[in-house]
């Protein structure tokens, strides 16, 4: 781990770059009261830790989602993802104070924070021996939505995912990215504030891929929910995400919008091509990561858009091809991705 | 094209789909008052499982094999050998209730390994995230097993009935069977999920419940009375709530004496701490 990790996260400036319009929700989160008092964050992680015995899956995240962005948490398998997720969904036991979602602390208000919450896990977690239809209304159940309005908004659900027509086949026949919209649909009949998506398109072909996208972002713009997503796909971080936290090893290495991320590489690089010498030598902040040529010799052209997967590679440092997931992460995602088919 | 301002999201985010028929989605249902919730996730589970029994009754086809057998051929051959004292009814009618009991037991025992498989798969796992304290979900997994043994309990009954075993049709003793089907099951149920709890992985559980679901039978009131079991047997079925559940089934069914008050007693007290147990194991097998 080299030094500048810590005053890495967050330490993205806010202005400059290109930035792209911030897709505003088309309506409002209802009740949200008259923006006097500036509304609570969706969700909040400050300090976040959770080991697996010796395993420390996430060491001290420190996270802020804003109401009504696409978050995107990126990273490597292994890089503690799932397990962040599953503290803020109060799947795991947090200590009172690390996790808050719209305000509510995620040990203490369990019930609340739930109910604001719309989950798709990481495996295909429909039920294979109900139907589209009975899958939704199950989750209609469980979130108390009243029996005469049960049918309607199942069927709103559906319609939003686009499995009307299939709703009422066997979820066995369903394919993976169909299974995929269907588990969306669950999530959203309950009205969340806060859809948490854990690597949504895993496993899938391009095309299902780009639909399932494309249904969270139409949701979302009509519901004007908060979206906080993990994924291993860079390229779909940059293209659906307002903001993305790239995450390695159990910590967030950098934080911002993805042409903020991407502009600060391009900066570094160039600091580190035309040295000026004063400053260079004590920053910290200056990272000599890629065993960049010596400067003398401009071997590389002058400017090369870096993706954001040249970004990861910058503030992870070397050993990522290396590390990136023990045994157990890759066998669980083949078997996520074979069930998907 | 990183530079440029271009924001292809925006274009692609008008699928073809109806968004514009989303009202409802925009308001979150209203959580019922706290001492509703119970009762509906129960009520939930069970509906599930009604739908699951629906689209596929293979199983509930296959599971009717063993309960005929053992009463066709078990329950036959003592009937005419006579070896077990059953006070004057025939052995088949006294075997009966027992087989009810026992393939109950059998489907509630294989539904906590169930539950195991469903966290593989991320379907409790999401169940666990919904406004839903781990006890109602614990309850409304219980009593889905005692709704399948329910099925099951009818199956036997009328096969049981087809082979000449003169039971009872009051709807009200019926009514009553239908309890101590369910309650059963409910206790076994949780005690297969709370070993789940422990053990946390199938196959370890799969051992563990044929390994348990055999002695358990065994040394119960199920196949003979207990007054012919040696003493230390008698004990074991003493704490067996199996033992339980077959007196007030043969008293509901037959009209035997039956210690009715203290059956139910034992059954609702088992549910409950069973219900207790493995919810409070349930967040070993969220983990
Ligand atoms: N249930 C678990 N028991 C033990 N270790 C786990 C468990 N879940 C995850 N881990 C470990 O925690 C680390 C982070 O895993 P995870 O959060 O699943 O990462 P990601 O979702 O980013 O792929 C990995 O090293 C993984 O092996
Ligand atoms: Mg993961």
């Amino acid at each position: 781990m080299t030094t500048d990790d810590e005053g890495r996260p967050g330490g993205t400036p806010a202005s400059g770059g290109p930035d792209r319009a911030p897709r505003t929700p088309a309506a409002p989160a209802p009740g949200t009261p008259a923006p006097s008092a500036p509304p609570p964050d969706a969700v909040t992680c400050r300090g976040l830790r959770y080991a697996f015995g010796e395993t420390r899956a996430v060491d001290g995240v420190d996270l802020a989602v804003r109401p009504g962005e696409v978050f995107g948490l990126l990273g490597p398998n292994g890089a503690g993802k799932t397990t962040a997720i599953r503290c803020i969904t109060t799947l795991l036991p947090v200590p009172e104070g690390m996790v808050r979602v719209f305000g509510h602390d995620a040990s203490r208000e369990r019930m609340a924070v739930r109910r604001l919450l719309g989950y798709v896990p990481q495996q295909l977690s429909a039920d294979a021996g109900l139907t589209g239809r009975e899958n939704v209304a199950l989750f209609a159940r469980v979130f108390d939505v009243a029996r005469r309005e049960r049918a309607a908004r199942v069927g709103q659900a559906l319609e939003a995912v686009g499995l009307a027509d299939a709703a009422g086949r066997l979820a066995k026949t369903y394919s993976g990215g169909m299974i995929r919209r269907l588990e969306l649909a669950q999530a959203l009949v309950s009205a969340p504030r806060l859809l948490m998506l854990d690597e949504p398109t895993i496993g899938l072909d391009p095309i299902a891929r780009t639909s399932v996208w494309e249904h969270i972002n139409a949701v979302r713009a009509a519901t004007g929910m908060t979206v906080l997503v993990t994924t291993h796909y860079m390229d779909e971080a940059d293209q659906y995400c307002d903001r993305v936290a790239l995450m390695h090893h159990g910590r967030i290495r950098a934080l911002g919008t993805p042409d903020e991320l991407r502009a600060a590489l391009s900066a570094r690089r160039r600091a580190a091509r035309n040295p000026a010498p004063p400053t260079t030598a004590p920053s910290p902040g200056a990272p000599a990561t890629s065993p960049a040529p010596s400067s003398s010799a401009p071997s590389r052209p002058p400017e090369t858009a870096p993706t954001l997967e040249d970004v990861f590679r910058d503030v992870a440092g070397s050993g990522l091809d290396e590390q990136s997931g023990d045994f157990r992460d890759v066998r669980s995602t083949r078997r996520t991705a074979n069930r998907v088919g | 094209m990183s530079e440029a301002p271009a924001a292809p999201q925006t274009e692609s985010a008008e699928p073809a789909t109806a968004t514009d028929r989303l009202d409802l989605l925009l308001v979150p249902p209203r959580a019922r008052p706290g001492w509703q919730v119970l009762p509906a996730r129960v009520v939930a589970m069970c509906v599930v499982e009604l739908q699951k029994l629906r689209h596929d009754r293979t199983e509930l086809y296959t599971r009717a094999v063993q309960p005929a057998l053992w009463l066709l051929i078990f329950g036959e051959t003592f009937t005419h050998i006579k070896a077990i004292p059953t006070g004057g009814i025939p052995y088949i009618d006294f075997l009966a209730p027992g087989i009810i009991a026992q393939s109950a037991m059998f489907i509630a025992i294989f539904y906590g390994i169930m539950i195991i498989w469903e966290r593989d798969a991320g379907i409790l796992t999401k169940l666990l995230v919904t406004p839903t304290p781990r006890s109602a979900l614990i309850a409304g997994k219980s009593f889905a097993a005692g709704v399948k043994a329910l099925i099951q309990a009818v199956v036997v009954i009328v096969i049981a009935a087809l082979l000449g075993v003169a039971m009872t049709w009051n709807p009200l003793r019926l009514l009553a069977v239908a309890v101590a089907v369910v309650l059963g099951s409910a206790f076994f149920s949780c005690l297969s999920m709370t070993i789940a709890g422990i053990v946390l992985t199938r196959d370890r559980l799969m051992g563990i419940g044929q390994a348990i679901t055999m002695p358990l039978f065994f040394a119960s009131n199920a196949l003979y009375p207990v007054a012919v079991m040696p003493g230390w047997l008698q004990a074991v079925s003493k704490v067996n709530p199996l033992s339980y559940q077959v007196d007030a089934l043969r008293g509901l069914l037959l009209g035997t004496h039956a210690h009715l008050a203290l059956d139910f007693t034992v059954l609702t007290l088992a549910a409950a701490a069973g219900i207790a147990a493995a919810a409070s194991l349930l967040g070993r097998l969220a983990r």
